[in-house]
């Protein structure tokens, strides 16, 4: 059995120490709004959050993240009410969908941690992440909307 | 229909239709499984056609035939009837239809996404059907107050009785309407009266989307599902020659291992243990006569064929006698690669095969195709194979295709349980059905003073219709090996273009923009070429011979204007054009692009004009080229299978790059405004980039980029 918090919730799990968090995240536990993309950490479609850092869940054993507390875009606001979501829909960001919580996660978790990012930083932390249909643009001016809408509320 | 006029998709259809007395329901849905994720909540209301439902609780159900990839169309669809039926938007619901012939594309014959042909195929039917319900409402209300049918009119969700200031909801008439005759002909709005139309309404996906609660293919979870991979032949056309499963069956979850006709079938508790039973198989492959095919043969093979003449896509103008005033000719070979399409979601579909039904959920295109493929292989007629249509993951003509859904139908046939089949990126990439690799020579007749006067243009490559639609080829010409190339708009006194169709033997399928993808790029290239042979500036060379083509040649001169074209740059920087119309819309980019010394190209700016006719939303059309753009830009930067020993060399994200955030340009999109009767937009924006980055090149470098990608220069 392993251990771990899933958006403030204790779990324990019966599996295969090597599995990969995503595939906990999505089989056993049900969260299936962090994806699969790749499998080798290349496209950023299954970042959560592991004690508040952006890490790519498909690469990641569940047994190195026993204790910790992990964070899926269903826990990232119990509402679609964070300011990175909020800026996500003002902007339009979403067209297929399938990278947006990996981009929104991504996001998220830039502004925790460098609330005024530079373009240079926004392009640092979001290349990681691929969308295939092209909102890169969107993403772009969301974040910035977000970083505004954050200081405006701090 | 087939004689089993008995259920709906919705059981509402038929329930309202009984219970609604003289109701006419103009269509009747095939009866289907019972079991349906997406019942309505409520069986009461109005149903004039296969696209509305009015409830008695004011909610306005509009349905969606199309697959939302992307590119807007569940948003897109509702709002042309809502705003002939002026319904009130807060209160719509939308719904996704099942596969029946009422939905059915009138463009394509069958329930299909793709062409960009959803608003383009939808929105006369579609318009119709919310005047037809608005004209019953308001007859409703009429015969309510004893009051003349003229002296009453809608408004936003209900009717009003102007001289009495009477007002009855939607929801309040629909009882009534249901007792109504379906009017035979109905009044449209004119543009002028739109009031949903051709405005920026928000997507009706996004709340879903970005909250993780959207649901794609991958995401379909059921009681007693299992996972399935499948162990395909790396070689295409290879054939299972053995396997053994004993160390696959060993692993904890792994519930059964056997061969379907595409490899073989691991199916397991989940996708972890369906991939380490994957890994554990041994299999043994006939790899078949493509075991030593490479990208080089493949190339030689194009070069041999090339010498054949072709036959004729198209041939305008005399040229006995353009022959005697050419001076002299410019020739070039034009090579396109492979490509993957690379959606962000790889290829899934779940099926449950029971006995007398069938159920699939899939993220797909096709729903008539799907449905078709699930009645071959389990022998059910298709009124009892119900398809749910969940939220693609992209699909770029990838999803059109059957084969993720007859493995998913095959596996659940023999495990006799609902089963999701994954596919892993790898499965995805190396499984493809690709974009052509073309090989084309060019040749332009130049005269003494610079005019062009012929323009021949020499295509092989394989063919996607020979596959799909084989009837359509017709005297060796598939149309979309030669879309992009034969329509040719520039006036040339003579235009050859030929077609030799030859297979190396790697699957191709439909890829966003499809033949206009690599013919727009290499005529666009070629004419640049042209121009500079001849000292023309090559937006001015365009300008002149777009002379009977003025929706393109207004697209340019936006796009040249917007872009600053002609004027300063910042240092290192040069821009490049194209133009291209395809699927009922003409884009034109300019391009600003860099060079560095060692020859990395980065794309700072692009300028999309675009007319795609009537807008039915303006945001998502910018979204569109948008896209489109980034997409085409992929591929043109960096886009490449390369084959060797028969077998795919890329794999995933790492040997295929696409474009990221870090190299995204800036965009800007400029409508030019139409009343035109609609274009398409999902794949219009792809065209025109490719020729306009490589152009930009060509005139930062002095050297024609005359293969793709140009990270292969």
């Amino acid at each position: 059995m392993i251990r771990l918090y899933v958006n403030g919730v204790l779990h324990a799990v019966d599996v295969d120490p090597g599995t990969p968090l995503l595939w906990v995240l999505r089989d056993a536990l049900s969260l299936t709004g962090t994806k699969y993309g790749c499998g080798i950490a290349a496209c950023g479609a299954c970042t959560v959050h592991v004690d508040g850092e952006p890490l790519r869940s498909c690469v990641t054993p569940v047994a190195s993240v026993e204790g910790k507390h992990v964070i899926t875009i269903e826990g990232l606001s119990g509402d679609g009410g964070h300011a990175v979501q909020r800026a996500w829909v003002a902007e339009e960001v979403p067209q297929c969908g399938f990278c947006q919580s990996g981009q929104i996660m991504a996001a998220a978790a830039l502004l925790a941690r460098n609330p005024r990012p530079t373009d240079a930083d926004i392009d640092d932390a979001m290349a990681g992440i691929i969308c295939r249909c092209g909102t890169y643009q969107r993403i772009r001016k969301a974040i910035r909307r977000a970083a505004r809408n954050m200081a405006g509320e701090a | 229909m087939d004689g089993t006029v008995t259920l709906g998709r919705r059981s509402f259809l038929k329930i309202t239709a009984a219970a609604g007395g003289g109701l006419l329901v103009g269509f009747s849905l095939p009866a289907r499984a019972a079991r349906n994720s997406a019942a309505p909540s409520d069986s009461n209301g109005f149903v004039p056609n296969a696209w509305i439902r009015v409830g008695t609780d004011d909610v306005v159900t509009l349905m969606v035939a199309s697959s939302e990839m992307g590119q807007g169309v569940m948003t897109a669809i509702p709002m042309l009837a809502a705003d002939e039926m002026d319904a009130d938007w807060s209160r719509v619901r939308i719904e996704t239809a099942p596969a029946a012939k009422e939905y059915f594309n009138p463009i394509i014959g069958q329930q299909l996404t793709g062409g960009s042909t959803t608003v383009r195929a939808f929105w006369l039917p579609v318009r119709r059907a919310g005047a037809a319900a608005r004209a019953m409402l308001i007859e409703a209300a009429a015969a309510t107050w004893g009051v003349p049918v003229g002296q009453c009119h809608s408004d936003r969700g209900a009717v009003v009785h102007q001289a009495s200031g009477r007002r009855l909801s939607y929801g309040a008439l629909a009882d009534r309407a249901a007792t109504l005759k379906v009017p035979q002909r109905v009044m449209l709005k004119k543009p002028s009266e739109f009031r949903l139309i051709g405005t920026a309404v928000a997507r009706v996906d996004t709340p879903a989307k970005i909250s993780g609660k959207a649901e794609f293919g991958q995401d379909v979870r059921l009681p007693g599902m299992l996972t399935a991979l499948v162990e395909r032949c790396p070689v295409f056309g290879g054939k299972l020659a053995g396997f053994d499963a004993a160390a696959a069956r060993a692993v904890p979850g792994v519930r059964a291992v056997f061969a379907i006709e595409s490899g073989v079938a691991v199916v397991a508790d989940g996708f972890w243990p369906a991939k380490l039973g994957r890994d554990a198989l041994r299999v043994r492959w006939d790899e078949g006569i493509n075991a030593r095919l490479s990208s080089d043969l493949i190339v030689k093979r194009f070069e041999a064929a090339a010498r054949r003449p072709g036959a004729v896509a198209r041939s305008s103008g005399n040229a006995n006698a353009v022959r005697g005033r050419v001076a002299r000719h410019l020739e070039a070979v034009y090579q396109v690669p492979f490509l993957a399409h690379a959606c962000m979601e790889p290829m899934n579909c779940t099926a449950d095969v029971r006995a007398d039904h069938c159920e699939i959920w899939v993220p797909t295109q096709a729903q008539t195709g799907a449905q078709r493929t699930a009645a071959a292989i389990t022998g059910l007629p298709a009124a009892r194979i119900a398809i749910h249509t969940t939220f693609l993951g992209g699909g770029f003509g990838r999803r059109s295709e059957q084969d993720f859904v007859a493995e998913a139908v095959q596996i659940s046939k023999q495990v006799h349980a609902p089963v999701k089949l994954l596919w892993t990126r790898e499965d995805d990439m190396r499984h493809d059905f690709y974009r052509p690799a073309t090989y084309n020579r060019l040749s332009a007749g130049i005269g003494a003073r610079g005019a062009l006067m012929s323009w021949r243009h020499h295509i092989v490559g394989p063919s996607i219709f020979e596959r799909v639609f084989p009837s359509s080829v017709r005297n060796g010409i598939d149309s979309t090996s030669v879309e992009g190339a034969a329509n040719l708009p520039y006036a040339i006194p003579e235009i050859l273009v030929t077609y030799v169709l030859d297979d190396p033997g790697v699957p191709v399928g439909f890829w966003r923009s499809v033949g206009s993808s690599q013919n727009a790029y290499v005529t666009e290239c070629f004419f640049d070429e042209v121009a500079h042979a001849t000292g023309r500036d090559p937006y001015q060379l365009r300008r002149t011979l777009l002379k009977n083509h003025p929706r393109h040649r207004a697209v340019l001169d936006l796009a040249a204007r917007a872009s600053g074209w002609g004027g300063r740059l910042p240092a290192g920087r040069q821009r490049g054009i194209a133009v291209a119309g395809s699927f009922g819309s003409y884009a034109a980019q300019v391009a600003e692009v860099s060079v560095s010394d060692h020859g990395e190209v980065q794309v700072h700016r692009v300028v999309c004009a675009v007319d795609c006719g009537m807008v039915v939303n303006p945001d998502t059309v910018v979204a569109q080229m948008e896209s489109g753009i980034v997409f085409g830009l992929s591929a043109a930067l960096a886009g490449e299978i390369t084959i060797r020993d028969g077998r795919v060399e890329q794999g995933n994200f790492d040997s295929y790059p696409v474009l990221r955030m870090d190299h995204m340009p800036d965009i800007e999109v400029h409508i030019v405004p139409s009343g035109e009767p609609p274009g398409g937009i999902g794949e219009p924006g792809t065209p025109p980039i490719a020729p306009a980055v490589a152009n930009a090149v060509f005139a930062a470098t002095g050297r024609p980029v005359r293969r793709l990608p140009i990270s292969a220069r």
